[in-house]
């Protein structure tokens, strides 16, 4: 019961209230705000952990993203399959089908690429042979994805935990693929896959180094985006993630939806798995996805599945990453120097979404307003 | 000071002789939103040991009133005074230890556990629990006030009904003497309503002050002791209940007198249009909703359905929209020239094929009706956006339906791209029946379209129901208010327990028959 008594009548130090609506330009000035932030405190925690100067860290970050041609085109290349992967995922989130297994998707999307590579590279014409690859690979990633999506349509099955699973099997099929595929005999890696004759890998455009990986993966952002956006079914994709009773009332069957946008969604991971393996790796092992699979997550609810975002968030985490190679060897610092950083960064761009979601108001403020 | 000038003030006067010190009382509260003012220095006061009704239509700033006594919002200007001292109440914890406590309309339960765990939850104590004392305290404090409720049953076994009455108890366990509910009655039965009624009665004889927030001008005037109204987030007034109608009351929230008399135009040559014949239903769960369930609906009248909640009113509605599998029977749309179309366990997009115009309005509006993320355009597109060539979609039709809605029911919304789920309940209803009749229906079925609505709004739902009975609309209306279904409908079906227990004529019936109806199958089996 009320036995203090209250002096004045005080207003609490801080309001928390949720925003309607928040202007384009003030999302992303607090979003900025944020990095500058997070840069400072990363400043401050370079300097009390390792006495560098952080400038010279930053520079390095820099230096070893986009620092020489080579490593920029390194970056781009990677940026491009982290994009891809994030796209492929979103349909299926926007369903709200918790597709974890994006991993498995591009494996098994390598695996069927690195196949036609070392089984065709002679007898293709290198035109012919690409094409084939790249359907091969997306009709691997497109099973891979269809098969919990049956399960889950039919007999209601948790897809997280069944297309998580279904990252371990790909894994062990690509192990048993290598058995066959050694090279040399004995190493237990494929190696560099047609290294003398690069056939089936994916070419330069002009002097653009990565420039096919760049066209590939960008052509899929924008027809992802308008296909969302636009279409018919990605109308139908965004009702059934809303409420499946919802769908059944407006005549959409919910069994169809699923398994369609899983098939394309595991599909664009499958072709991701042949950006890698023809135009990045060219060889397939059972970390050729390499935890990019769970990345491309991050990345697609970072921009709340906005499709151009997404180019903005993968670049970022992909520079980051770069430049955390560049000072480990710079400054014979561990790599888990720059995870601290990237760490940061992330902590600061997440939680300033609070911010743009939510207005904080002082009291002081608030006074003077009046 | 526009309300001086009103006839109203002579009833706030009696409101002004203060014998005792209020139990709360608010003087000069404001809250704004940015640029919308919620509560505009807002007076009320609350006597001890009395039922107060807030009154208001959607939107006139009753629950953010609430909300800043129970410490959700912190007002902009004012003071609250409880049992006579100014306060500071911050936050919902300093709400409590003055002793109010809150039972919103949604439920803050934790299903897995028992009504008696949740009841002592984050109440400070002793490392040990000695629930046997606990659940002993309880079935004190549902004794003394008349609650039934087993403290060991789980929460998700129990009705909503059920929940609400563990909401209720917590408070009073927790020692609230100043209870506030947000309408409490809107998801309930008539029968419910009634116990809770008595239950809330009895809390008063013992002295506590009770605040509800509620539409239903007959449970205000039966209910309470005083009526506080607001409109448009301005307090209008308080009048002693005996001293009040329907009338003024309404009155007063509206600001002008509006007749509250629902129109019944007589049926125009009705036509056949729908006939189910022994229609069964079996849940997922293999419990029989439907049995034998037949019915023939006209164009051009209003066919109620009455009922408890839960007798397959539910079922029988989906069940014809092709939205619940059935069992057997037959479902058989009478087209304009006379054709028989069997309509059993076909799904929506096939009757749409057909070429039949059936529209629906469930119960669950966000849940069912329309998808609340989604703008108005991109719910008008929920029904028709399969329709035309090409796999994009027409946006530009929906969007001028949308405007059309907007202009014709007056909907009050930011843009037509604003998520209805942001909508208050009553545009969230235009918007859903407007979309419905926009199809152009020949069979026109609504599920409880009035639940949540203010008055003007239910007014204007039965006048859209009307006219398309005037356009020789069959239609199907589901309602829960008695009253309603009789001054609205031309015969009213009553189920009771999955049965059709009776059809009767709306215009020579009466409430206790359509209640003996509903209540027919338990009568026979006592």
């Amino acid at each position: 019961m009320a036995s203090e008594k209250n002096v004045s009548n005080k207003e609490p130090l801080v309001h928390i209230s949720k925003r309607d609506t928040i202007s384009f330009g003030k999302a992303w000035g607090i979003r900025l705000l944020a990095v500058v932030f997070s840069l400072i405190v990363c400043a401050l925690v370079i300097f009390a952990l390792t006495k560098l100067n952080p400038m010279e860290v930053y520079h390095s970050i820099v230096d070893g993203a986009v620092g020489t041609e080579r490593r920029l085109w390194v970056t781009i290349r990677d940026t491009m399959v982290l994009l891809c992967i994030a796209i492929g995922l979103t349909p299926a989130f926007k369903m709200r089908f918790w597709n974890i297994g994006a991993e498995g998707q591009i494996l098994v999307g390598g695996a069927a690429s690195a196949a036609v590579m070392i089984y065709c590279g002679e007898s293709l014409a290198p035109g012919l042979l690409l094409l084939v690859m790249f359907l091969a690979g997306m009709a691997a990633g497109l099973i891979w994805g269809l098969i919990p999506a049956i399960f889950k349509a039919f007999l209601n099955t948790n897809e997280t935990l069944f297309t998580l699973m279904m990252n371990y099997v790909a894994m062990q099929i690509v192990t048993f693929c290598i058995v066959f595929w050694e090279n040399p005999k004995g190493s237990n890696t494929v190696g560099i896959i047609n290294a003398r004759s690069k056939a089936g890998w994916l070419p330069a455009l002009g002097d653009l180094t990565y420039g096919w990986n760049v066209i590939i993966v960008l052509t899929i952002t924008v027809l992802m985006y308008v296909y969302l956006k636009y279409s018919k079914q990605g109308y139908e994709i965004a009702v059934v993630g809303e409420s499946e009773n919802t769908a059944l009332y407006a005549g959409i069957s919910v069994k169809k939806v699923i398994m369609r946008t899983m098939a394309i969604s595991g599909a664009i991971c499958g072709i991701a798995g042949f950006v890698i393996v023809s135009g990045a790796s060219h060889t397939i092992s059972t970390s050729t996805a390499g935890g990019r699979g769970f990345t491309a997550i991050i990345v697609a609810w970072m921009s709340k599945f906005n499709a151009f975002a997404m180019i903005l968030v993968s670049f970022l985490l992909v520079f980051m990453e770069k430049g955390s190679v560049q000072i480990a060897s710079q400054f014979n610092l561990n790599e888990n120097a720059s995870e601290v950083i990237t760490g940061i960064i992330l902590f600061f761009l997440i939680g300033c979404e609070f911010f743009i979601n939510y207005r904080v108001e002082f009291r002081k403020k608030q006074k003077e307003a009046k | 000071m526009m309300i001086l000038q009103q006839p109203l003030y002579k009833f706030k006067k009696g409101g002004l002789v203060v014998t005792e010190v209020n139990a709360i009382e608010l003087k000069g509260i404001t809250k704004r939103f940015g640029s919308v003012v919620a509560n505009d220095n807002v007076d009320l006061s609350v006597r001890k040991g009395e039922i107060l009704s807030v009154l208001g239509e959607n939107g006139s700033g009753k629950t953010t009133l609430m909300n800043m006594i129970s410490g959700i919002y912190f007002p902009d200007e004012g003071q609250i005074f409880v049992n006579g001292e100014e306060v500071t109440i911050c936050s919902p914890k300093d709400s409590f230890e003055l002793g109010i406590g809150m039972i919103h309309q949604h439920f803050k339960l934790v299903e897995v556990l028992t009504a008696a765990e949740n009841i002592i939850l984050g109440l400070p104590g002793k490392s040990t629990l000695n629930m046997k004392k606990v659940v002993e305290d309880i079935e004190k404090v549902t004794e003394t006030y008349g609650f039934e409720l087993d403290p060991n049953q789980k929460i998700y076994d129990m009705s909503v009904s059920q929940k609400q009455t563990v909401e209720i108890v917590k408070m009073l366990y927790r020692g609230a003497d100043i209870l506030i509910l947000d309408e409490p009655t809107a998801v309930l039965t008539p029968q419910e309503t009634e116990k809770l009624f008595t239950v809330l009665r009895n809390m008063k004889k013992a002295g506590k002050s009770i605040i509800i927030i509620t539409h239903k001008l007959h449970e205000v005037l039966s209910l309470s002791d005083r009526v506080s109204v607001l409109r448009k987030g301005e307090y209008v007034g308080t009048v002693e209940t005996k001293d009040a109608t329907a009338e003024s009351l309404t009155e007063m929230m509206v600001g002008e007198k509006i007749d509250l008399n629902i129109q019944r135009p007589d049926p125009v040559n009705p036509t056949k249009r729908l006939m189910v014949k022994d229609l069964n239903c079996i849940s997922k769960e293999g419990v029989k909703t439907l049995s034998n369930v037949s019915l023939e609906a006209y164009g051009g009248e209003i066919l109620g359905i009455a009922g408890i909640a839960g007798s397959g009113q539910k079922e029988l509605l989906e069940s014809i929209a092709g939205l619940q599998p059935t069992e057997s029977g037959s479902i058989l749309y009478l087209t304009k020239d006379g054709e028989e179309k069997e309509l059993l366990s076909m799904k929506p997009a096939e009757i749409k094929n057909l070429g039949i115009a059936l529209s629906f309005v469930p119960e669950d509006r966000l849940g069912m009706g329309l998808v609340g993320s989604m703008g108005m355009t991109g719910n008008m597109m929920l029904r028709g956006y399969n329709e035309g060539r090409g796999i994009f979609t027409n946006r530009k039709e929906p969007k001028e339906l949308a405007e059309r809605i907007i202009d014709q029911l007056q909907v009050s919304t930011p843009s037509v791209s604003t998520p209805v789920s942001r909508l208050s309940g009553g545009n969230v209803q235009k918007v859903l029946v407007g979309r419905e009749i926009s199809a152009e229906p020949t069979v026109l079925m609504v599920a409880y379209p009035v639940r949540g609505l203010d008055i003007n709004s239910s007014l204007t739902i039965y006048d859209l129901l009307n006219e398309q009975k005037k356009n020789g609309v069959a239609v199907l209306c589901v309602g829960e208010d008695l009253d309603v279904l009789l001054e609205l409908c031309d015969r009213i079906l009553v189920l009771c327990g999955g049965k059709v227990s009776g059809i009767v004529d709306a215009r020579t019936t009466s409430k206790e028959e359509i209640g003996l109806l509903m209540t027919k199958e338990e009568e026979e089996h006592a």
